[in-house]
Formats: structure tokens, C-alpha cells, sequence
């Protein structure tokens, strides 16, 4: 631990002068930092996506077992493959990611009913179930390599450098962009399927680039940061609560607050057992456990 | 549901399947306990059990292998008999200790305890005997705080799903976390823990695993009227004068006393819980006092067989029983979903 003034960090960038404090404010501070934010904003996002995709207010990356899968395909792909090179990493990241989704998808639409709340719900708990122990059968095979993978599974944006941000970064933002501008079509899908096509909307196609951007952006945060928890679900809520229903605000909102909150959540998880560090993504179970609790209670309308 | 006069076609149906499920686990049991860095084969597995086998036989059965089989055993019946009340309770086909949160609550209270009650040689320093507890009180916990959470105008079956789901995932966030801050040497054994393996079990272990689950066992089939009503829905059962409310609070704390015996020994082995039931009501049909029986002896067939599959196929090196059975669980899952589709 190094304390450091407001000062410091303002003249680590302009008069940058190679003290220690200087040193790591810019190469371990400040990546943690972006990392965060950048994740933070994926995952809540990608929440929100499926959120209107679903017309499930409980779906988000980590309860539909995308953050789990994800997680599977890296550990598997670092195990059998021996994968190192962060593009490798995004992209089997993806992969897990796409893959997960499709079955989710695919096993909570089944039948007479459609898409219904808690059949995706379960679909979605049994991928996550399998895919987090297989990881760990992977792990328990492997002792050595559980120490350094073992911070990271619960999720962690410490010691992340910024090329590996640097790699993700693109597939995340592009994904972001796009679902920025898709906030219109969205509010027409949330009515209705039907009042969407009635309207000429194209629906398979909107949530084919939906869920094309939810894998990216989940698949990005993962690959980084783990599989965090609980943001995908609860930060769509607040960003709801503070603008109301309308998705071109709800997006943007929930990128925002969702940075916002794992930055918070880092610095909670680095404080709260001093000199040692918690997983961020422990510090979200633990916020997001309550809210959760709380939305499912509600009951299911979104 | 079938009236009982005499003995009718259903229950004779059960009874063969009850025989036939009773010889393939013995069966199983056999083998398992014949394979290993040294095969014996399966008569001279028989002869040992009964004292007339030879004495490298009888050391290496009886104080190396039986545990570890026994263990097995113990954990298939008593999550299959948890699960099967379960679903009856919660009646829906896809409920399950693990999706529900309990075997995850048992968890933690389990890594909690060695965690805190570790020295530096990394050997526990209280009794064996804590660990069962430890599970049960994590378990009940749990179930209590998901049941009262889904509390509201009585416990809907939808509500505990979901909030069960909430918290076996902050569940595994808080094992993971407890490993973290443990020793990295307890956190490579709490980790094969968690995924559930019956590896490096002792009689003292099955002992307690034993005795504790024979009991619950035993207050299962002392429950089982109550099964049968609460199976029909909350109406018809108060309509038949059953106090809905406090049996299946009763029930919930069965299973959940279940599942902690089962995470005890044996970490939690995932989705057995859920398929041996479904599994036992195709054989069997929905009648408790069949399914049951069968659905703890189709558990134990399961994870039997895991821990065969996991202690073989990549010899030396044992994956945990747990492995496999999500794989296959997870799958299966699926296809009940498909199979439910309309329902």
C-alpha cells in the first residue's frame, strides 16, 4: 500500500517523474481502473440486452450461465490447447460465450408457451452448474494451475494489463455502439413481437444482433475480468428506476452506472480485508445478493 | 394416484424394479470395489465381503476401497432421496438441492470449517465429526433463508426457484473466496471438495455418514403419507386436511438435513438430486412409496459409477465424481426441459 495525494496522481500524467507513487498509479492503478469501467459498462449492458430480449427481469450473463461457459472455453482452451495470446483468449472467450447462449436460448424456448421467465432461468442455472464444474474437475486435475486461475473464477480485474484490455476493448466498444443505436428498435420489440412486426420491424434480425451483442460484450468481460456476477442483473433495475422504460436511455444508463458500480466495488474489495484483496466479483455477490432477492420477489413483469 | 386394494399391478411393478436396482448396485459396488492399481476380481470381492478371501485382498478392500465406496453410496442415496422430496415439494420436475442453493450453503459451512480449524501442517484440528454438522446447519440455513425470502401470502414454487438460483451463486462467490484467503494447499483440496469427490475417505468419515443418513432415511419413509398429498397442490392438500404450510416446511428440512449428510462426505456431487427422481418416476411412476426407494437406489447406482469413471479414466489422476455427474446431469436437464415443454 502507498498512500498518494490527489497532487500525485494529477502530476503522474502531466509531469510524469518515475517516483514509486508516480510508477504505480499509471501501471497498476490506473489499468484497474479502465479495466473496471470497461467491464462494469460490458456486463451491464449486455444485462440490459437480454433483459429486452428475454422479457426476463432476471436475465443477465452470469444467472443464464454465459459468464460460466465463457469461463469454461478459456480454462479448456489454456488446458488442452495451451492457449496464451489475449486474441486467442478473446475469441474462445466468444465461442463459450455463443455457445452457451444458443443452448439457454435454445432450451428455454422449447414448447407451447415460448420463452417464459422461469424456464430460461433454469436452462440457464443447469449451464452454469455444468460449465463451473467442469472448470473446476479441469482445476482439481491441475493443481498448479488452480493458484493463478483461481482469483480470476471468481472474477478480478487485479493485475490486468493494458493489452489485454487493448485486445478486448474494440470487440466491447463496437458492441456497446452498436446497441446504443439499436435503443429504438428495442422499445418497439418490448411491446410485442407481434406489435413489432406489425410495425415492419424485422425482429429475427434485431435479436439475432442483439444476442451477437450480448456474446461480445459478455464474451469481452469475461475474457478480462472473469466472470463477474449479479451486475448484468440488478444495474439494468436501477437504470430503469432512474429513466424510466424507454431503452435508448436505458442502455446508455446502465453502461454508465454498471462502470460505476464495479469501480466501487474494486475499491470496496480492496479495502475491506486489507492488506489482502477480495474478488471484485465476491464484493457484487454480496451487493447484488439482496437486490436480487428483491427483484425476484417482485415477481416476473419487467 | 391408485387407491391401495391389495396388491396391485403399480406395486408389483415396483417391487421388480426395487429388486432389480437393489442387485445392479451391488453389482456396481462389486466392481468398484474390485478395480484399482490392483485388480481382484469380482468372486474374489465376494468371497472378502463374506471373510474368505485372501488377506491382500481383505486390506485392500476393506480399509481402502469400502470407504470410499460406502461414502459414494451414502451420498447417492441421501441427495437422490433429498431431491426426489424436493420436487415433490416445490412440484416442479426441475427443481433440485444444487439449483436451489442448498448443497451450496452446505458448502460453505463446510470450507468455513476447514478453513478456520486448520494449523499449520494443514490438518484439521477439531473432530471429524464437526463436519456433518457444519453442512447440516450451512444446508438448513439456507434452506430456512430461501424459504422465508419466498415467503409471501404462503412460499411460491417460482419464488423459491429463483431465489434459490440468487443464492447458490453468491454461495459459490463465498467458497470461492474462502479459498482464496486459506492456504493455497487447503484451497487445491477444498476446490476437489466443492466439485464433489468421495477421494481420501475413511471409516470415520462413513461412520457418521452412515449412521446419519439411515436415520433421516427412516424418517423419509415415516413421512411419506404426507408426501403424497403435498404432491397434489396446495389445494386439494388443505382440502384433505393436511397442515400445508408447516408439513412442507417439515419436508424442506428433511431434504435439507439430506443434502448436508450427502455435502458432509462428499462435497457437492451436482445433479444427482434432480435425475435420479426423474429417472425412478419413469420406472416406477409418481407414487412416493416407490419412488423413494428407487430413486435412492438409482442415486447411489449414479454416483457409484461416477466415482468408478473418475478414479479410471485418466489413471493415475482422479477427476471427481462431480465432474461427471454435471456432465451428464446438466444434458439431461436440458432434455427435461424439452421433455416438459408443454406442461
Amino acid at each position: 500500500y502507498t498512500g498518494t495525494s490527489w497532487r500525485q496522481v494529477y502530476q503522474a500524467f502531466t509531469s510524469f517523474n518515475g517516483t514509486n507513487e508516480h510508477v504505480i498509479i499509471k501501471d497498476v492503478r490506473l489499468p484497474r481502473a479502465l479495466v473496471a469501467t470497461v467491464v462494469g459498462a460490458s456486463l451491464a449492458a449486455a444485462g440490459a440486452l437480454m433483459q429486452a430480449l428475454t422479457k426476463n427481469p432476471l436475465a443477465s450473463p452470469g444467472i443464464f450461465g454465459i459468464n460460466a461457459g465463457a469461463g469454461f472455453f478459456i480454462v479448456a482452451g489454456s488446458f488442452f490447447l495451451h492457449i496464451q495470446s489475449p486474441q486467442a483468449l478473446v475469441w474462445s472467450s466468444f465461442l463459450g460465450a455463443a455457445f452457451t447462449a444458443a443452448i439457454v436460448y435454445a432450451a428455454g424456448s422449447l414448447g407451447r408457451e415460448g420463452l417464459t421467465p422461469i424456464k430460461l432461468t433454469l436452462a440457464g442455472a443447469a449451464m452454469a452448474a455444468m460449465f463451473s464444474s467442469l472448470t473446476q474437475g479441469l482445476l482439481s486435475v491441475n493443481e498448479l494451475e488452480l493458484a493463478q486461475v483461481l482469483f480470476w473464477l471468481t472474477g478480478s480485474v487485479q493485475g490486468r494489463s493494458l493489452d489485454l484490455l487493448m485486445t478486448m476493448f474494440p470487440y466491447a466498444a463496437a458492441a456497446l455502439v452498436i446497441c446504443f443505436f439499436l435503443g429504438q428498435k428495442i422499445n418497439l420489440l418490448v411491446m410485442g413481437e407481434d406489435v413489432a412486426k406489425g410495425l415492419g420491424q424485422k425482429t429475427g434480425l434485431l435479436k439475432f444482433v442483439m444476442a451477437l451483442c450480448v456474446v461480445m460484450l459478455a464474451g469481452s468481460a469475461v475474457a478480462i475480468a472473469g466472470p463477474i456476477s449479479f451486475i448484468g442483473i440488478i444495474i439494468p433495475h436501477f437504470a430503469r428506476f432512474v429513466v424510466g422504460n424507454d431503452y435508448r436511455w436505458v442502455l446508455p444508463f446502465s453502461a454508465v452506472l454498471g462502470a460505476i458500480l464495479l469501480v466501487c466495488a474494486d475499491i470496496g474489495a480492496r479495502y475491506i480485508i486489507m492488506p489482502q484483496e477480495v474478488p471484485v466479483g465476491v464484493m457484487t455477490a454480496i451487493i447484488g445478493m439482496p437486490v436480487f432477492v428483491y427483484i425476484a420477489r417482485r415477481g416476473a413483469k419487467l | 394416484m391408485k387407491l391401495r386394494f391389495g396388491v396391485t399391478a403399480a406395486e408389483k411393478k415396483a417391487w421388480i424394479v426395487f429388486l432389480v436396482l437393489l442387485g445392479l448396485t451391488a453389482a456396481v459396488l462389486i466392481i468398484s470395489a474390485g478395480l484399482g492399481q490392483r485388480f481382484i476380481p469380482p468372486w474374489d470381492v465376494a468371497k472378502t465381503f463374506f471373510g474368505a478371501g485372501s488377506k491382500l485382498d481383505e486390506l485392500m478392500i476393506m480399509s481402502f476401497r469400502m470407504p470410499r465406496i460406502l461414502t459414494a453410496l451414502c451420498a447417492g442415496v441421501c441427495l437422490a432421496a433429498a431431491g426426489a422430496i424436493l420436487q415433490g415439494l416445490v412440484r416442479n420436475p426441475l427443481a433440485s438441492p444444487d439449483i436451489i442453493g442448498i448443497t451450496g450453503g452446505a458448502a460453505v459451512a463446510v470450507v468455513l470449517l476447514m478453513m478456520f480449524f486448520s494449523d499449520r501442517s494443514s490438518s484439521l484440528t477439531i473432530s471429524l465429526s464437526w463436519l456433518p454438522a457444519a453442512a447440516f446447519i450451512g444446508a438448513s440455513a439456507v434452506g430456512l433463508i430461501v424459504y422465508l425470502l419466498a415467503y409471501k401470502n404462503g412460499a411460491s414454487t417460482f419464488r423459491l426457484v429463483l431465489i434459490g438460483i440468487g443464492f447458490s451463486m453468491s454461495a459459490q462467490a463465498m467458497t470461492t473466496l474462502l479459498m482464496i484467503k486459506g492456504p493455497i494447499y487447503r484451497a487445491s483440496q477444498a476446490n476437489v471438495y466443492i466439485t464433489g469427490s468421495v477421494y481420501g475417505s475413511n471409516w470415520q468419515h462413513v461412520k457418521i455418514a452412515i449412521i446419519l443418513s439411515v436415520i433421516l432415511l427412516f424418517i423419509c419413509f415415516v413421512a411419506l403419507k404426507n408426501m403424497n398429498i403435498q404432491v397434489l397442490g396446495e389445494d386439494i392438500a388443505a382440502g384433505a386436511g393436511s397442515a400445508v404450510q408447516r408439513n412442507r416446511f417439515f419436508l424442506l428440512l428433511l431434504s435439507t438435513a439430506l443434502t448436508g449428510c450427502a455435502v458432509s462426505v462428499a462435497g457437492t456431487i451436482g445433479f444427482v438430486g434432480l435425475m435420479a427422481p426423474h429417472i425412478a418416476r419413469r420406472l416406477v411412476g409418481s407414487s412416493y412409496g416407490a419412488l423413494l426407494p428407487a430413486s435412492a437406489l438409482i442415486g447411489a447406482l449414479l454416483v457409484l459409477t461416477a466415482d468408478i469413471v473418475g478414479r479410471t479414466l485418466f489413471a493415475p489422476v482422479e477427476v471427481p465424481a462431480g465432474v461427471f455427474t454435471a456432465a451428464i446431469g446438466a444434458p439431461y436437464f436440458i432434455y427435461l426441459l424439452y421433455k416438459t415443454r408443454n406442461s
